[in-house]
């Protein structure tokens, strides 16, 4: 379980995220929608510990992420996270780029990680990319190698960040359905994106950040159907 | 037609130079290959106000020409009544002189990393050092490797300069062959050519790791 309890961030003079409150359960598939600087990003780096908050508490599983003595490299072994950019290793083939963490942080063998890696691999379908460079592949092909990367580390919740907002049009279908995917195996997520037809078709619910404020949560059909929130209901006549 | 007085033995001898030629050089650039690494690294981290004495310090030996600086540094092993062989002093000063110039290599190749690159291996789990030691380095390294060869050329070339603190390295007995046989243009061509035959694998180590990190 993810317990956000009152999260204040400012960057500067500007406050990011104004008291946020939110608790995400096991098995929940949870997407966060809202324009541009309203907190999203933020809000799921602070979840992993990459950003530090500035009021509030972030517990996961019953550890506080910000908490002094809190083992960050070691929570974020159950916090997968996949951002808009690829960010694969350029230096290591596919098949690297996945076995690295397992074998490094976690300490399997080489043997142990391959075999995880290309079950990963396989299962977001580049089963037959494994010994290519991430620069021969396509964007689509390696935002979902970035995400087969973080399932090897066989995280308890992965965090998803506008996943496919650098990728071309035609490209965007085949990262959808690996998330599709995995809602639909039972993986807790959420999933930070600008794709209201994604949102509604796998979400449990629905949250919408606006200027740092979550303006308004509930289920897909709620939310998109009959939206309360007066900056929701203009969010969402300017996506349709 | 073509006559010379040069022997096998004075060939002997500058072959001896060119030992010490390398062996200053390597011993240069490899101290200061790590002392640059260590600086490098300290500057990244430390940022530019932190850094300020260490990149001070640094520009100095890199502003200053080298003669001046292995004078200097002499008269001061001197003053300081240290004891050091002309050997050890002239290494000193250019390992310190090859790392203000590593230094800002390694800097230029961490920074060359997308720092989201980077926020994405810590994402995985990864230390710091692991960050740096399977990341970091390698990228850096690709991007450092052509300034770095660079480098290595030109100090084993600069390292001629060490003649003025009474070492026989490859200049030095090329000077006293020219003075001795008076045949300048013979025994500087030599010279070069070993200048050459050294620096040639360097360059084409180089080349050949360039060519092979190219795939990605």
């Amino acid at each position: 379980m993810i317990e956000i309890e009152n999260v204040r961030k400012s960057f500067g003079q500007l406050e990011v995220l104004k008291g946020i409150n939110l608790t995400v359960e096991k098995g929940e598939v949870l997407t966060i929608i809202g324009g541009s600087g309203s907190g999203k990003s933020t809000l799921l780096t602070c979840i992993n510990g990459l950003e530090t908050i500035d009021g509030g508490r972030i517990v996961v599983d019953g550890t506080d992420v910000h908490a002094k003595g809190t083992d960050l490299n070691k929570l974020r072994r159950k916090l997968g996270i996949v951002f808009q950019q690829f960010n694969a290793f350029p230096h290591l083939t596919v098949l690297e780029n996945v076995m690295l963490a397992p074998v490094k942080v976690l300490g399997q063998s080489k043997a142990e990680a391959e075999a995880m890696a290309v079950r990963q691999l396989t299962h977001v379908g580049l089963g037959d990319k494994l010994k290519v460079y991430p620069s021969r592949m396509s964007g689509g092909q390696q935002q979902r190698m970035a995400i087969a990367r973080a399932l090897a580390m066989s995280p308890a919740y992965m965090l998803f960040d506008e996943v496919t907002s650098a990728l071309d049009p035609q490209l965007v279908g085949e990262v959808l359905d690996t998330l599709r995917m995995l809602a639909s195996e039972g993986m807790t997520m959420i999933c930070v994106t600008h794709e209201m037809k994604f949102a509604r078709e796998v979400s449990d619910r629905v949250a919408f950040f606006h200027k740092g404020v979550m303006a308004e949560i509930a289920p897909p059909e709620a939310l998109f159907g009959a939206p309360k929130d007066a900056d929701l209901k203009t969010f969402l006549a300017a996506t349709h | 037609m073509f006559d010379t007085a040069l022997t096998l033995a004075d060939l002997g001898f500058l072959a001896k130079g060119a030992a010490m030629t390398l062996a200053v050089t390597a011993v240069s650039v490899l101290a200061g290959t790590v002392l640059g690494i260590l600086f490098g690294v300290i500057r990244n981290q430390a940022g530019p106000y932190w850094s300020m004495p260490l990149t001070f310090l640094l520009d100095i030996f890199r502003s200053v020409p080298l003669l001046i600086q292995l004078v200097l540094g002499n008269a001061l092993q001197s003053i300081m009544k240290l004891g050091w062989a002309p050997f050890t002093t002239s290494c000193v000063v250019l390992s310190l002189y090859t790392a203000a110039y590593c230094t800002e290599i390694v800097r230029g190749g961490i920074s060359s990393v997308p720092a989201t690159t980077r926020r994405a291996a810590r994402s995985l789990g990864m230390t710091w050092w692991q960050d740096m030691r399977y990341i970091v380095a390698p990228l850096a390294t690709r991007v450092s490797l052509p300034a770095w060869i660079g480098l290595t050329l030109g100090v084993m070339k600069d390292s001629a300069l060490v003649l003025w603190l009474g070492l026989i390295e490859l200049l030095r007995a090329s000077q006293i062959l020219v003075t001795r046989l008076q045949e300048p243009l013979f025994i500087l061509l030599i010279c070069g050519a070993i200048y050459f035959i050294i620096s040639f694998p360097i360059a084409r180590l180089g080349g050949s790791l360039e060519r092979r990190w190219s795939n990605d």
